[in-house]
């Protein structure tokens, strides 16, 4: 309501009341949603949209739009710079590195999908049924879910590829496992504030049954916020997955994602070359899109406040 | 100090052994269900059956699974977490040889870190919407995107190759001169800071903004306070419970940034040791350092509940 | 120049959903002169507090002053800079919110904050301050003023907190002050004590204020002059006693009307013919506890086919948990639901479909009891299907008539609950109760989230609904006037006891149990000097010993006017039949309570 106020009474000094200019600007937050908005989605999420849908497009089509195979031994030159046969260069066995990206892309991203939608999903319905029990069970869940987060993620990482080796199918219900908890706590603490309001008593009164009221009074309006979480967690997968690989206990050789193309051409950073830079700036493009959607996503009130 | 508070702490405490016990038994079942044989593998294929069976008897892997558990965790206990796997050394001894070095570099980047960070969180949430913020927010936004190692390498690249200022690697951790300290230490712990400041800023900044469109600022505003009085008068003595929690959740996150930036450096912290028992699975070794991180997340958590539990004014009689 | 605020021109506008700025105050003139208070009313929505707020060259966030000129004394106050403003607001003019509870840090020391203001305007040091401070509390009727100052917030009442607030807007002598709803978030009975406060200061210290209020009554007891709002425009502005005698505005007349709410009851003879109606709801012997706290208790209560039966409280009463146990959403610790005779389990998962449709629950605040999410249509629909397994077509169909019950048009079925204003949804609410064609109907504080004339038209609608479908509510409230005037009988709860119980003629006069008398003392009347006359609150309690802790003892006892030493802190008090059928818990008896104005004793007249 008021953090704003200094704002407010800054633009009171500087432009006078009746000329009819602005005195006071602040964003429009009813109580009650109000009407629908018309989304005024600003640049930076636009851009965020665009990069994105670029890289989902990629780790779908990458493959074959990848003008070599991964594994093709095309230049002679290593940590070859940019140029219009290798557009961005060759690594350190004279590998395309724009085949080589393109076919680490369904790695990097499929797997990081995989693993974010499985973590979610897992976490929202355990999360709901802990909300919506309450008791002895939300007290187990919530019990186990504290012992899972208190294992830092990357530790977690290193303990199951210790026990299990490393594999893609591992990696992926590794990073499950790892981003379930937080997962869980959110939905979890947002399904809890769902459950008091009075519609839910509503329909508990009208005698309805616990998996109604889970998803169809509870779960419509746990969205944004678990959404935003999605697109948070995403990212931290993909961090997570890269570090795995960028220490050699992630995707395995022949097989690479970006992770593993910036290990193997680390050789390459003393010059510069575009063999590690593209990789890892791969990483951040996806990863900053995403937050740049979860930024305009969640602060969109905000922004209008600031135009 | 009254009666509810301490029963607070007590219940927190309680609670965070129980966690504890609850991660002991996940890494133990994790680690037990590996299908190899720690004896078989550690005396190759070509062992003899009675070979195998006699380590096996040694280390105590012909015992029940529950027994098996309870000697690893009363081990634990007494600080006796075993023997390593790939060099017969005690646990215990590694472990000790390694923790001061990360410690040290924890505690390096924490003091550097959080002032910042709540500095630069408050200013933020203070003049909201200005330039200073949007701009704040879009590098802290670019930083938690990025992977630790990008920004390792790059730091790499730039002070040690270009400008050849700092070594790349940290050799040694005996320190003699500034210059050595800086030497050591500044990539490292500049590293950890881009990430740990950048999270750190912008949950500081969610947590005092969440103050500022409460009734009691707008009636501190209509007393006639300054912003500067808003902010750190009335706002900031009701976000440390938040702000304690965003620190410590920042904090937390070095557990497992010290693994990237201990192996790029090639620092001689536990991460390092836990990265190379990983790697030769080294399995005592590495149940112990789990257990050591979540101790580490345990003991961070607790503290930002107490200081949580302790500013809350309405526990205060 | 005699005029102390004038304000000429004002408009504020508000920026919508869609960017545009929506004007809500169409250019406000009045003006005000020193030592005067006048009390700016209207509806929700009228721009009332908008424009007390502009006082101070502040608007809240979403809103900002488009123009117009706003002088206090020799300042034009939206001229003025950031730094300017600051120093006006808290010394030139003070403001006092409408929740204390929500208005007072919650970590930091009641005196702390009261003096503040003074502290940062230099008006005085600290020392002085604080002894300033304890003086205003002391004229303010607080308890233990010379230490109230050292506790934090949460350890005073609300209505102490109110009070508390005016000492904080009042430390600066500050040339105006503004006083918005400060009363309408407390109980009756607590809000004639801050009343009384209020009027005591603001006559002593010869302060001129704005007093923002929806309630013509406290504003009667208040201001020298009123102005009313309607859609941010200004429709009267004229002396108390003329806007309350004879209003000239037609505007100001259907307010006041909506005040007296007069719900025409049921056929005239039918109250003969319920006594013949089938018991519908008999509830024995009710207890509830949450942990180890007993929050109600020993309650019996029985509601008729097609009666309604009110309970009256205040908050934290009890009331709303009798009917949550009533629904099967608390499990009782002791006592017995029966409908039609047959018990209803304590739990709701030991209930039949038939039994959850046969009692509805329509909650207080339609914003939270509608989900967002989902349309009118299938809020409506859900009933249907889950107690009738009505197909989609025949849904439809009912979803209409349902509409057409309820008196809003079919062409909202598709909207969602933000897009309808708060009456709308009040009756949505009502009609998805309905939809379930029960035989009761808990309402729990249906129209206190309304203004006073979008609840007297539900009112209205809900005596139209029980005509037509004979149905039995059982209405919860705080508001004695609206439950006098529509229920056949009248159930009077204090925490989580039923001190009073009785039909409808016998709440119109004397004797009634104590706590029922404080009440209906207690409720404004709409002419001056009724604050003056009443005599709720009034006086000091008896003398007790301290009462024995091993019994259990009247619930009121505390706040008694007639206790009676050795006897109500000592024993507990039995149910009493009144002579005119009402039955009461207390030690009195019905005579001793005809003549309770001389039970109490002698006033000890404040100011």
């Amino acid at each position: 309501m008021t953090p704003n106020v200094h704002r407010q009474s800054a633009n009171l000094s500087t432009s006078g009341p009746r000329a009819g200019a602005v005195v006071g600007v602040a964003h429009d937050e009813k109580p009650q949603g109000g009407v629908r908005r018309r989304a005024k989605r600003p640049v930076s999420g636009a851009l965020g949209v665009l990069i994105v849908g670029f890289w989902l497009l990629m780790a779908l089509a990458g493959p074959w739009l990848a003008p070599h195979g991964a594994n093709a031994l095309v230049g002679f030159e290593v940590f070859g710079p940019i140029s219009l046969e290798y557009p961005l260069g060759t690594d350190f066995l004279g590998r395309d590195i724009l085949s080589r990206l393109l076919h680490g892309a369904p790695y990097t991203i499929g797997v990081a999908l995989a693993a974010t939608v499985l973590a979610c999903l897992f976490g929202v319905v355990l999360g709901l049924v802990a909300a919506a029990s309450g008791g002895w069970l939300d007290a187990v869940i919530s019990r186990t879910q504290d012992a899972l987060i208190a294992i830092p993620n990357k530790i977690f990482a290193l303990i199951m590829v210790a026990a299990f080796g490393s594999s893609v199918p591992l990696l992926l219900v590794m990073a499950a496992f790892a981003y379930m908890p937080g997962s869980y706590r959110i939905a979890r603490a947002v399904a809890v504030n769902v459950m008091t309001m009075d519609f839910v008593q509503v329909a508990r009164a009208r005698g309805e049954a616990l998996p109604y009221i889970m998803f169809v009074e509870v779960l419509p309006n746990m969205l944004r916020p678990v959404l935003t979480d999605f697109g948070l967690r995403f990212v931290y997968v993909v961090l997570l997955l890269s570090a795995m690989s960028f220490l050699g206990l992630g995707v395995q050789p022949p097989e690479a994602d970006w992770g593993s193309l910036v290990r193997e051409n680390i050789q390459g950073l003393g010059d510069g070359a575009p063999a590690v830079l593209a990789p890892a700036i791969a990483i951040a493009t996806l990863t900053v899109g995403v937050n740049l959607i979860i930024d305009s996503f969640g602060a969109r009130a905000k922004r209008e406040m600031e135009s | 100090m009254n009666s509810t508070i301490l029963r607070l702490i007590i219940g927190r405490l309680g609670i965070g052994v129980l966690t504890l016990l609850i991660v002991s038994l996940v890494v133990f079942v994790l680690t037990s269900l590996l299908p190899g044989d720690a004896a078989q593998e550690q005396l190759g294929q070509e062992a003899t059956p009675e070979a195998v069976a006699a380590l096996r008897a040694k280390l105590g892997l012909d015992l029940p699974v529950y027994l098996r558990y309870l000697s690893w965790l009363g081990g634990l206990v007494t600080g006796n977490p075993g023997v390593s796997l790939a060099n017969g050394m005690p646990v215990d001894d590694l472990i000790a040889s390694r923790l001061p070095n990360s410690l040290k570099l924890a505690a390096a980047t924490a003091l550097i870190a959080v002032p910042l960070a709540l500095s630069l969180g408050i200013l933020s949430a203070m003049y909201r919407g200005s330039i200073f913020d949007r701009y704040t927010n879009m590098l802290a936004v670019f930083l938690v995107s990025v992977p630790e190692f990008l920004i390792a390498t790059i730091a790499v690249l730039i002070f040690a190759v270009k400008l050849g200022w700092l070594s790349a690697l940290s050799r040694s951790v005996e320190v003699d001169s500034f210059l050595q300290l800086l030497s050591v230490y500044a990539m490292p712990v500049l590293t950890l800071c881009c990430v740990l400041v950048a999270q750190m800023a912008r949950m500081t900044r969610a947590a005092v903004i969440d103050q500022l469109s409460s009734p009691y600022v707008e009636m501190a505003v209509l007393k006639g306070a300054r912003p500067m009085r808003v902010v750190l008068r009335h706002a900031l003595p009701n976000a440390i419970g938040p702000i304690s929690n965003a620190v410590a959740l920042s904090l937390s996150y070095l557990l497992g940034g010290v693994v990237i930036v201990e192996t790029i450096f090639n620092y001689p912290g536990i991460a390092t040791l836990m990265v190379n028992a990983v790697v030769t699975r080294d399995m005592p070794l590495v149940q112990a350092c789990v257990m050591l991180f979540s101790l580490g997340f345990l003991v961070l958590v607790l503290v930002a509940d107490i200081i949580a539990i302790l500013s809350n004014p309405r526990l205060r009689t | 120049m005699n005029d102390i605020v004038k304000v000429a021109g004002l408009r504020v506008a508000a920026r919508n959903d869609a960017g545009v700025d929506v004007p809500i105050v169409h250019g406000a003139d009045f003006t005000l002169k020193k030592g005067e208070v006048l009390a700016l009313i209207g509806e929700s929505g009228s721009g009332k507090t908008t424009i007390a707020l502009a006082l101070m060259g502040y608007a809240r966030a979403g809103c900002r002053i488009v123009g117009g000129s706003v002088r206090i004394g020799d300042v034009e106050v939206l001229e003025q800079s950031d730094a300017s403003l600051a120093k006006l607001r808290g010394r030139t003019v003070a403001y006092i919110a409408q929740s204390a509870a929500a208005a007072f840090n919650p970590a930091k020391t009641i005196m702390e904050q009261v003096i503040e203001s003074a502290l940062i305007h230099g008006v005085m040091s600290r020392r002085a301050a604080q002894a300033k401070a304890v003086e205003l509390f002391r004229a303010l009727a607080l308890p233990d003023p010379d230490n109230i100052g050292a506790r934090y917030p949460h350890q005073v009442s609300g209505g102490q907190l109110q009070r508390l607030m005016a000492a904080m807007a009042l430390i600066t002598d500050p040339a105006l002050v503004i006083l918005d709803e400060p009363t309408t978030a407390l109980d009756v009975t607590t809000q004639i004590e801050v009343l009384r406060a209020f009027k005591k200061v603001v006559r002593d210290l010869d302060t001129t204020a704005v007093y923002v209020s929806h309630d013509l009554a406290v504003v009667a007891q208040m201001a020298d002059r009123i102005v009313v709002l309607r859609n941010g425009e200004i429709q009267e502005n004229s002396r108390t006693e003329q806007i309350l005698v004879e209003p000239e505005h037609p505007y100001t007349c259907s307010l006041l009307a909506a005040m007296k709410p007069t719900v025409s009851q049921g056929a005239p003879g039918r109250r003969e013919d319920q006594a013949k109606e089938a018991l519908l709801l008999d509830v024995r012997g009710l207890d509830i506890c949450y942990g180890s706290k007993r929050v109600v208790q020993d309650i019996d209560l029985q509601v008729r086919r097609g009666a309604t039966v009110g309970i009256i409280g205040e908050s934290g009463s009890g009331k709303t948990t009798v009917a949550r146990a009533i629904a099967g959403l608390v499990a009782p610790s002791a006592g017995q639901v029966l409908l039609d005779g047959q018990p209803l389990s304590g739990t709701l998962a030991g209930r039949t479909r038939e039994q959850f449709r046969r009692v509805q629950y329509v909650f207080q605040n339609a914003d939270t009891a509608l989900n967002p999410q989902h349309t009118i249509e299938e809020i409506l629909a859900r009933p249907l299907r889950f107690y009738h397994g009505m197909r989609s077509a025949q849904r439809r169909r009912r979803v209409a008539e349902l509409m057409e019950l309820v008196q809003l048009p079919a062409s909202l079925a598709t909207r969602r609950p933000s897009e309808l204003s708060g009456g709308q949804k009040q009756r949505i609410n009502l009609a998805r109760a309905l939809a379930a064609e029960p035989d009761l109907i808990l309402c729990d504080e249906v129209t206190s989230a309304l203004d006073t004339v979008v609840g007297a038209a539900i009112l209205e609608l809900m005596a139209e609904l029980r005509r037509e479908l004979n149905v039995s509510y059982l209405f919860i409230s705080h508001d004695i006037r609206t439950v006098r005037s529509i229920c056949d009988e009248v159930v009077v709860m204090y925490a989580g006891a039923k001190v009073e119980q009785g039909n409808r003629s016998t709440f119109q006069a004397p004797p009634y149990h104590p706590y029922t008398h404080l009440l209906i003392d207690s409720v404004p009347e709409m002419h001056q000097g009724w604050l003056e006359e009443t005599r709720a609150g009034r006086g000091t309690l008896p003398q007790i010993a301290a009462p024995s802790e091993s019994m259990p003892l009247c619930p009121f006892l505390a706040r008694c006017p007639v206790r009676i030493e050795g006897k109500c802190n000592k024993v507990a008090p039995p149910r009493v039949w009144l002579e005119k059928g009402s039955e009461i818990l207390c030690h009195h008896t019905d005579s001793d309570l005809r003549h309770f104005d001389e039970l109490v004793p002698a006033m000890v007249v404040s100011g």
